[in-house]
């Protein structure tokens, strides 16, 4: 416990650190890369508890983060909309204002998409592989659409002028914590119950671990993490529409674990960071070869080549680790040693 | 009869449907306190499903099923873990991606006694030194043999009271199977209740004290294992000896 929480400080002064680089020394471009990476990563091990750790297949993270993306930003922001029977607009001051408010509107998002994960994890209880992945991903589109036909929430144009109190600190903050909080849940005996029914659900019945209780448990622990992910994302684009959070954004969720290695916490921060500025990186690319829509074509070029030629991700199951290093680091300087 | 050990496990009757196939047809048997009794029979006889019944996988349609002296019919299998009602599934049933140790520690689940759950961790790698030599490699890494060991030994970890083997035989070398069977009966002696689901009649009568002949979803006929081995019928039909 008191590892942990050492852990964790390092983790958060990590956090400090990174911010006080971002916000002197990078430009705004940037930094803004930098800041979208932290939100994957979040998104990526969140979902990677429920699709790598559990062996389900999700296809609703984007709704998750949706959820708590709306909900931290209608406790921080001043809403306006227009009100057809007073015929005027309405303001609502925020509920929790200033920055000492951002902490609860990020828990508060996290913990409505953790319901809403407790009430997706309960179909998941019947359904199975693809099945429950076009379940999940009905679950995302009705939270768009519900979202889309909210007057008090903007509609389509969505929540404009949230305040922008997510930088680099809170993101990476919250990162850390996800990350730290993910590897101990994994190590544990709750984390390996978890495996147990990834790997053969009988046997781990027969085990004694309620099958059920732990699927709807990774639900509800990774719809957490991509609500506060979801209220990050508000808060550092301090504009959200339902648009934001379509199938596609769940399906680049999915692919940032498979490129990393499904199972594996630290492969999904690798997934994460390469997915998130690959894309950037290649604007410059494209603008080299003139040729519109290259970028994307070549990002998925890259994508089929790593299936073909690492089908089991980055990492696969393995997590990178300090032990990990230490037996790969010798081997490379004496190469006589390698088996 | 005043003597006799009590009823561990009692299944009066017990009908089991997939569907609109009839898979258990009134299936009656007893297990009592220190025995090792065998359910023995062919392919798509019904052992699986009668295991799967008794360990809260399948719910019967009708019939009572008793452990302890009392009824355990809907009761969730992860429940009766904790009551010594433990399986080692057919197909072995290890959790290939996990080290032998974690498999192990996952046999326990169900325990909360740190020192207890370590000198069974200890014990189970006396009794399968193997096991030891293999403790941090993966599960899927094993042979057929070493991954059948793992599964008893898992199985042991959760402190059973009744042992419920399905196939332990299945795919094994004659060797191995030797071994896992000196292992059945070693765990006998220490006091633990076993039912063991065999197709290897051969071995499973020469390691137990009863036997049920199960054909067809239908206990034919039970008796002392040691009497059933002369019995022509069971020689005819599962010995491989003609009569």
């Amino acid at each position: 416990m008191l590892r942990a929480l050492g852990i964790l400080c390092l983790g958060l002064a990590g956090a400090f650190g990174l911010h006080l680089v971002v916000s002197n020394a990078v430009p705004p471009y940037p930094a803004l890369i930098v800041n979208m990476c932290g939100i994957s990563i979040i998104l990526a091990i969140s979902l990677n508890v429920i699709n790598g750790l559990t062996g389900q297949f999700s296809l609703g993270h984007a709704g998750f983060m949706a959820i708590g993306a709306y909900v931290s930003a209608y406790f921080t922001t001043t809403l306006r909309y227009f009100d057809p029977d007073a015929a005027r607009y309405i303001s609502e001051a925020p509920l929790f204002d200033g920055l000492w408010g951002f902490p609860p509107a990020l828990l508060a998002g996290g913990i409505a998409a953790a319901l809403a994960g407790l009430i997706v994890g309960i179909p998941t209880l019947r359904l199975k592989g693809d099945y429950l992945a076009i379940a999940t991903l009905g679950f995302g589109e009705i939270v768009s659409i519900l979202l889309s036909n909210f007057r008090a929430v903007g509609g389509t144009k969505g929540l404009t002028s949230i305040p922008g109190y997510a930088d680099t600190f809170w993101i990476y903050g919250s990162a850390a914590t996800c990350l730290i909080l993910t590897g101990f849940l994994q190590r544990s005996t709750f984390g390996r119950a978890l495996i147990a029914v990834r790997e053969n659900e009988l046997a781990a019945e027969v085990m004694g671990i309620n099958a059920a209780r732990m699927k709807i448990t990774a639900f509800v622990y990774g719809a957490f993490f991509a609500g506060v992910a979801g209220g990050l994302f508000g808060h550092l684009m301090l504009t959200i529409s339902p648009a934001n959070f379509g199938y596609m954004k769940s399906v680049e969720v999915v692919v940032m674990l498979v490129l990393g290695g499904l199972g594996s916490s630290t492969g999904a921060v690798v997934g994460a960071l390469i997915l998130t500025v690959l894309p950037e990186a290649l604007r410059d690319v494209e603008r080299q070869v003139e040729l519109s829509g290259f970028r994307m074509a070549l990002y998925a070029l890259l994508l089929v080549v790593m299936m073909l030629f690492r089908p089991q991700g980055i990492f696969g199951q393995r997590e990178l680790s300090l032990k990990l290093l230490r037996r790969l680091l010798p081997s490379r300087d004496k190469p006589g040693r390698q088996p | 009869m005043s003597d006799a050990p009590a009823t561990l496990l009692d299944l009066k009757d017990v009908n089991v449907f997939y569907g609109a196939i009839h898979a258990l047809r009134g299936v009656s048997l007893e297990v009592r306190q220190g025995e090792v009794v065998t359910l023995i029979g062919a392919n798509g006889a019904g052992k699986t499903t009668t295991l799967a019944a008794i360990c809260g996988l399948l719910k019967p349609r009708s019939g009572e099923i008793r452990y302890g002296g009392e009824s355990i019919v809907g009761a969730a299998a992860h429940t009766l873990v904790g009551r010594g009602l433990v399986m080692a599934p057919e197909g072995r049933g290890i959790f290939p991606a996990l080290t032998v140790q974690e498999n192990l520690l996952l046999g326990a689940y169900s325990r909360r006694d740190k020192p207890g759950i370590a000198r069974d961790l200890q014990r189970g790698f006396d009794i399968f030194p193997r096991l030891a030599e293999r403790r941090s490699q993966k599960g899927g890494t094993l042979s057929g043999g070493e991954q059948q060991m793992l599964a008893i030994a898992r199985a042991l970890m959760a402190q059973p009271r009744l042992l419920l083997l399905d196939e332990p035989s299945l795919g094994l070398a004659p060797l191995v199977v030797q071994t896992i069977f000196a292992t059945v009966d070693a765990i006998n002696r220490e006091g633990v209740t076993i039912l063991l689901v065999e197709q290897n009649a051969h071995v499973a009568l020469k390691h137990s004290h009863r036997a049920y002949v199960l054909e067809s979803g239908q206990i034919q006929f039970s008796g002392a294992s040691a009497a059933l081995r002369n019995d022509p019928r069971v020689k005819a039909a599962y010995l491989g000896e003609g009569t």
